[in-house]
């Protein structure tokens, strides 16, 4: 079984094949460049390099989120489209889940955070079990403190990676200060991960429709919130 | 470069709140259109909103790239190109476009396509039209745009004028909203001023300079809400049909008689008509008449080829194919993409 992953969640693009257990090839680039310029390329790239053709993949695998909505589109129309045209299964990977099998054998929490804006991260927590992650919380969009009580609740040492640790890492050494975070190299999102947890998936059916993906957004847009509570306000009024 | 008989396009468009995708072959036979409108979502925010737009795109591309496939009884296997729209129009949108044009393009094996939107619109009168001749004028006139093109050949336009503020449509959006009459206003407004009387009122046109090509209709805009300000403060009772009769007639005066004269002076017989606006009835008659006048012929896609749709961005495609004007697959979303 061979599977692509693919992530575009965040600035870094990154596209990979694994075959069954070995990982074939991974390209990633971690550079502020469009992706919508560079993925097709990229794959390209790395499908001709190792000989393959997209007719020797068994499975595409895209981090569906969450992440900067521009970038899950652009990933999702890709891998939608590559399944679509080749009549494969699609395997929508969460983005987190992905960012947090960059620390296997971490103790304690595993807290993989991206910079949500707005004074907000998306994250889940995480413990890694022997052979794999289990996650112990939903996926969410939520403020640091909000976040602290969390970690604070379930105990135990934390280590944090993903884009949110450069822009909040001092704010989160105030709140949680035995707080450890993972080095630059292992904070990025990898395909190589959502090529191998996607592979996984498909050995366990869960595969999803490539007509009707869509992105784990958690967020909705702005103009729906502020519609609802314009109505809410009318209505209470 | 040649392309064989029955080469078939699958095109896509999804610069702003239409979903669409197309099959076209040979460059005028339309196999399929089919266009998926997010007017009913975006309605309850009065105008579209780029972030809920690129969501619904997404939500709706690929089931719309099968519906065209499947109207047009032809399989993936037997396409030969692919075009899309790359720009201008809301980067969101259009990425989801693009993104999905790359990726099918690459996973068939067969060319990109790159098309410009407006070419989009002007080569939806090789639609209605396949043998037209060019050189021609082409009156753009959308909710983005308002220009005067000399279209001497393929892929070659000479922009002789355009807008310097508001674009004709988005002139009759805002209109529409401040008469209550709501999204999208066009032809909400254009239905409204049938029932009143063109020349109730009488609202500034915007000349310019004598020579010029050139559109404003800020002014216009402007004495229309001071016009409804001024009723308001006054307790007056405001005819809606009359002002938007009165208002689209200003509009449709200046765009029309820019347009004919450019087509005297230039000494092009044909006007071709393109874009949203150019489904407004009194403007392809005030147009038809006023041309007939001079000896020139007016040329207007259908109804359906003048609001976005994949079919108008097929066409343009072959053409651009024809000429060798392939893309690549760093192809990128351009929301302010110029003409040429």
């Amino acid at each position: 079984m061979r599977v692509i992953g693919l992530d575009s969640a965040t600035q870094v693009a990154s596209v990979a094949v694994v075959e069954d257990d070995k990982l074939l090839a991974e390209l990633t680039f971690n550079m502020k460049k469009n992706h919508s310029e560079r993925l097709m390329p990229m794959l390209a790239l790395m499908l001709e390099e190792i000989n393959l053709t997209l007719d020797d993949i068994t499975g595409f695998a895209v981090a569906v989120g969450p992440g900067s909505f521009t970038g899950l589109r652009i990933g999702l129309a890709t891998m939608k489209s590559l399944a679509y045209v080749k009549d494969k299964p699609i395997l929508a990977v969460p983005t987190l889940d992905g960012l947090a099998a960059n620390l296997e054998g971490c103790q304690g929490i595993i807290c993989p955070i991206l910079n949500a804006r707005r004074n907000e991260v998306y994250t889940a927590l995480y413990r890694w079990t022997g052979n794999g992650h289990r996650r112990l919380t939903k996926y969410m969009a939520t403020g640091l403190a909000t976040l602290a009580k969390i970690i604070a609740n379930e105990g135990g040492e934390v280590t944090f990676l993903g884009d949110g640790v450069p822009v909040y890492r001092e704010a989160l050494e105030d709140l949680i200060p035995q707080a450890r975070f993972a080095t630059s190299g292992n904070s990025i999102c990898r395909a190589a991960h959502i090529a191998r947890l996607g592979l996984d998936m498909l050995k366990e059916g869960q595969v999803s429709d490539y007509f009707s993906l869509e992105p784990l957004y958690i967020r909705e847009s702005e103009a729906e919130v502020k519609w609802r509570e314009k109505q809410q306000n009318g209505q209470s009024i | 470069m040649k392309a064989k008989k029955g080469f078939t396009i699958l095109a896509l468009e999804s610069s702003c709140d239409e979903t669409s995708a197309a099959v076209v072959v040979d460059g005028t036979e339309v196999k399929s259109n089919v266009i998926s409108s997010q007017i009913n979502t975006h309605q309850k925010f009065g105008g579209v909103v780029p972030e809920i737009a690129s969501r619904k795109h997404l939500e709706n591309i690929t089931p719309v790239v099968e519906k065209a496939l499947r109207q047009g009884n032809v399989t993936l296997e037997e396409l030969n190109a692919i075009a899309v729209t790359y720009g201008p129009g809301l980067v969101g949108a259009l990425l989801v476009g693009v993104s999905t044009a790359k990726a099918m393009a690459y996973a068939l094996n067969i060319p990109l396509i790159g098309v410009h939107h407006l070419a989009g619109h002007i080569y939806a009168n090789f639609l209605v039209c396949p043998n037209l001749k060019l050189p021609v004028i082409c009156l753009v006139v959308s909710g983005g745009h308002t220009s005067l093109i000399l279209w001497k050949d393929h892929g070659d336009y000479e922009m002789l004028g355009s807008t310097r503020d508001d674009a004709a449509g988005e002139a009759f959006d805002k209109i529409a909203r401040a008469l209550g009459l709501g999204y999208p206003g066009g032809p909400l407004l254009e239905k409204e001023a049938l029932k009143g009387d063109p020349q109730a009122i009488v609202f500034p046109r915007a000349w310019l300079e004598e020579e010029s090509f050139d559109f404003s209709f800020s002014g216009l805009k402007s004495s229309v809400l001071n016009y409804l300000n001024r009723a308001k403060q006054m307790d007056e009772e405001v005819n809606i049909p009359d002002v938007a009769a009165s208002f689209q007639e200003a509009v449709v005066d200046v765009l029309v008689t820019k347009t004919v004269k450019a087509a005297v002076e230039k000494g092009i017989d044909t006007i071709t008509l393109a874009g949203g606006v150019a489904a407004n009835q009194y403007l392809r008659q005030r147009l038809l008449a006023d041309a007939k006048r001079h000896g020139i012929k007016i040329i207007c896609p259908q109804l359906i080829y003048c609001t976005d749709n994949a079919a108008m961005i097929g066409c343009a495609g072959y053409f651009q194919y024809l000429q060798g004007k392939t893309s690549d697959l760093n192809l990128n979303a351009i929301p302010n993409l110029a003409l040429y």
